[in-house]
């Protein structure tokens, strides 16, 4: 049904179709109109036989999901920034006991200094956390990847983390399609948990492992996502047979083919990178675009194949890892293996500075020029670096 | 509360008297002086068992033996339907170590700070799948409950979710060997506060009063327990499962390793701190109060200090009067506070 929305409503919908049973709730900006209308469609009866907990701490809604998922129930919570930091023992536990969770990430900068707005510097840093991780560059594809990521969780016993940009997406209204409830029931199905704490035949889950068998642990653990990275695509071709749009997968490209030019970035960003380089390509430029949708696991081998034909790569990244660059460039250079060709890394965006389609355009022109250093701070204000670094950089 | 108990008894030149028995509640030694149906069953094979020989706890561990008869206590109020979620610490370590376990009910360990939100959620997972038989037992030791577990633990009380949160209390961080904790008295040697300097050991602070803390949030049960009275812990257990909501029994179980003493004397250990008035035994309901175990005889809290090699700069080279008359004098508010001295009692 086709509904005048905000963002984070369309994914409160989208989760309640999916009948979770425990709800956490902590509050921290953008996602807290998530959990604001689930909680409230709790108390409705609009999504029935569930409990909504609102808890103390990202902390404990994590670990509330922890004992609710392996208590038998469907589990969900959202988060953001800090909030993701401050739950990160968490969020690592859970993958590491396989528990299906889903999480919402309301991506968000992280301080110091605080910033409330938009950039991926949370998702980044839990990166090697052991979860799905998936990119959404819409709303329509927010709503979508979470009835996915249920389903992608539950078959694997991974969790898993739909990343929707805070404000830009959560916050934005516009139409989105929420899917009818019955179709989403056959598409999900029932819960599948990945323990039974059943006092008729007991388990000890949580316990210490030691050297002889921590390596094995996460082995499966690696392989586990291996798994993920066949279910992705297949669950992605499923969800297009049944709902009849194509969300999710590895990643969306447009007009890849015979681009000299590849223009690589994950989220909103993407559909500001879209205008420009369909402006560019109107002026004879050759330009492509890769909308990274599934980062963890990463899909190497298919990014490869993707880009076996580009002449050069631009990566915006989100966020930095001060010292190294962009973390989504770095995976690209991987994805790369041995071809030496530029992968221009455009650090952009960072703590909600909009990213414009006229400093894009610049960008986008000069990198067939070999006027593209490997690393561009987009729009950054040098005078206010200068005054800062002093005699530094005079 | 079992109440000393009073026997006819006849004498050598068959003179009928009346004894009293204080071996009984509080003072209770072993099984011989209770009623049958009192009696803790240690050799039959039906008894419950939460926690099976074999675990690698240390001799004499107060932990080991408090964790057994809590739960045991709380299997047979439940009728065996118990999940047992327990925080990181010596209890996980020495019970769990893969692929074997000790435990007899089902058991699950997430972190050290978050047994009490991880019980949570378990017990909304069995309410929404209609389980309402089974219930959910939380474990931890002082540092996972009284230091980093503590926003968790009074998130789960200001909630009352239906969790019962035993915290096994040996003063320290035992299982990263002997640090200091929030519930550490004062003046104890630990590997974070050394007997050396001029005042050697843990300093004096304000102190947290977790079972008051969590008396603060007035939630339906709180208790304190030893491993010294073993039938009363079993009472109070046996009580606080018959409750629904948040529980909290905080007890007091002796590591000989950390407090330096025989491992024979964890028992003795513990009853002199309830005998001192170090840890007074209580139990409250909705915040206030209800019952406290009356001291017999009061012994000096040096007696019960002098035991444990962590206290032993307060007497050797000389004895640290002053120190030890503030440890005394806490004591003491203890007795005053919790009316741990009844007259008759010491008549």
């Amino acid at each position: 049904m086709l509904k005048q929305i905000e963002g984070s409503r369309g994914v409160a919908e989208a989760v309640a179709l999916c009948r979770p049973k425990v709800v956490c709730a902590y509050p921290i900006t953008p996602q807290t109109h998530i959990v604001e209308a689930l909680g409230e469609m709790v108390r409705t009866g609009e999504l029935p036989d569930c409990e909504f907990i609102n808890v103390e701490s990202e902390f404990a809604a994590m670990s509330v999901a922890i004992g609710s998922s392996a208590g038998g129930v469907r589990s969900y919570t959202a988060t953001s920034s800090q909030g993701l930091l401050f739950m990160t023992e968490a969020v690592y536990n859970a993958s590491g006991m396989g528990l299906p969770i889903v999480m919402t990430l309301g991506t968000r900068a992280i301080g110091a200094p605080i910033n409330i707005w938009n950039d991926h510097s949370d998702a980044m840093a839990l990166r090697d956390a052991g979860w799905v991780m998936l990119f959404a560059e819409t709303n329509q594809e927010a709503v979508d990847l979470h009835i996915q990521a249920f389903r992608i969780a539950e078959s694997l016993g991974t969790p898993v983390m739909v990343c929707v940009d805070g404000f830009i997406l959560t916050h934005a209204y516009e139409q989105l399609d929420i899917p009818e409830e019955t179709l989403v029931t056959k598409f999900v199905g029932p819960f599948q948990p990945a323990y039974e704490l059943d006092p008729e035949h007991p388990v000890t889950a949580g316990a210490l492992v030691g050297p002889e068998a921590f390596a094995e642990v996460r082995y499966l653990a690696h392989h586990k996502q291996l798994q993920a990275l066949k279910r992705i695509p297949a669950l992605a071709e499923e969800f297009l047979q049944q709902f009849g749009r194509d969300s999710g997968g590895y990643f969306h490209a447009y007009n890849l083919e015979g681009a000299s030019t590849v223009v690589v970035g994950m989220g909103s960003v993407v559909g500001t990178v879209l205008d420009v380089a369909d402006e560019l390509r109107k002026n004879g430029h050759s330009i492509g675009v890769m909308a990274i949708t599934c980062y963890r696991p990463f899909p190497f081998d298919t990014v490869r194949e993707a880009l076996k034909r580009a002449e050069r790569i631009i990566v915006i990244d989100r966020s930095i890892t001060a010292g190294m660059g962009g973390p989504l460039a770095a995976d690209i250079r991987l994805a790369l293996e041995n071809r030496l060709l530029p992968v221009h890394t455009i650090i952009a965006g960072l703590g909600g500075r909009p990213i414009t389609k006229a400093s894009l355009k610049k960008i986008f022109e000069r990198a067939p020029l070999g006027e593209l250093p490997e690393i561009t701070f987009l729009d950054l204000n040098w005078d206010m670096v200068k005054n800062e670094l002093g005699a530094e950089v005079a | 509360m079992i109440e000393p108990k009073i026997q006819e008894q006849s004498s050598v030149d068959g003179v009928q008297t009346r004894v009293k028995f204080y071996q009984t509640g509080t003072f209770t030694a072993g099984n011989r002086l209770l009623d049958k149906e009192l009696r803790t069953v240690q050799s039959s094979q039906e008894r419950s068992n939460a926690i099976t020989c074999g675990h690698r706890a240390c001799q004499g561990c107060g932990e080991a033996l408090g964790a057994r008869y809590a739960l045991d206590a709380a299997i047979r109020a439940a009728n065996g339907n118990i999940i047992a979620v327990n925080a990181t610490g010596c209890l996980e370590v020495f019970s769990t170590p893969y692929p074997e376990t000790s435990w007899q009910v089902p058991w699950l360990h997430s972190l050290f700070g978050n047994a009490t939100a991880v019980a949570s959620g378990v017990a909304a997972a069995l309410r929404r799948q209609g389980k309402d038989h089974i219930r959910v037992v939380a474990q931890g030791g002082d540092g996972g409950t009284t230091d980093i577990g503590f926003g968790a633990l009074s998130g789960m009380f200001e909630r009352n979710d239906d969790v019962l949160y035993l915290c096994y209390d040996n003063q320290g961080y035992m299982n990263t060997g002997v640090q200091r904790s929030s519930a550490t008295p004062p003046t104890a040697r630990t590997a974070t506060t050394p007997a050396v300097g001029k005042a050697p050991g843990n300093p004096f602070g304000i102190g947290k009063d977790v079972p008051r803390i969590a008396m603060a949030h007035n939630i339906p049960y709180v208790a304190t327990a030893s491993v010294a009275n073993l039938h009363d812990l079993e009472e109070k257990v046996t009580k606080a499962m018959s409750i629904h909501g948040a529980r909290y029994i905080h007890i007091f179980v002796p590591c000989p390793l950390g407090w330096a003493h025989a491992t024979r004397d964890t028992i003795r250990v513990a009853r002199l701190a309830v005998e001192s008035g170090v840890w007074p035994l209580f139990e409250a309901e909705h915040g206030e109060v209800i019952h406290s175990s009356p001291i017999r005889r009061q012994i000096p809290v040096e007696e019960y200090l002098m035991t444990q090699g962590r206290f032993a700069h307060l007497f050797k080279p000389k004895r640290d009067e002053e120190r030890l008359s503030a440890l005394q004098a806490i004591a003491n508010k203890n007795i005053e506070r919790y009316h741990l001295i009844h007259e008759e009692a010491n008549a």
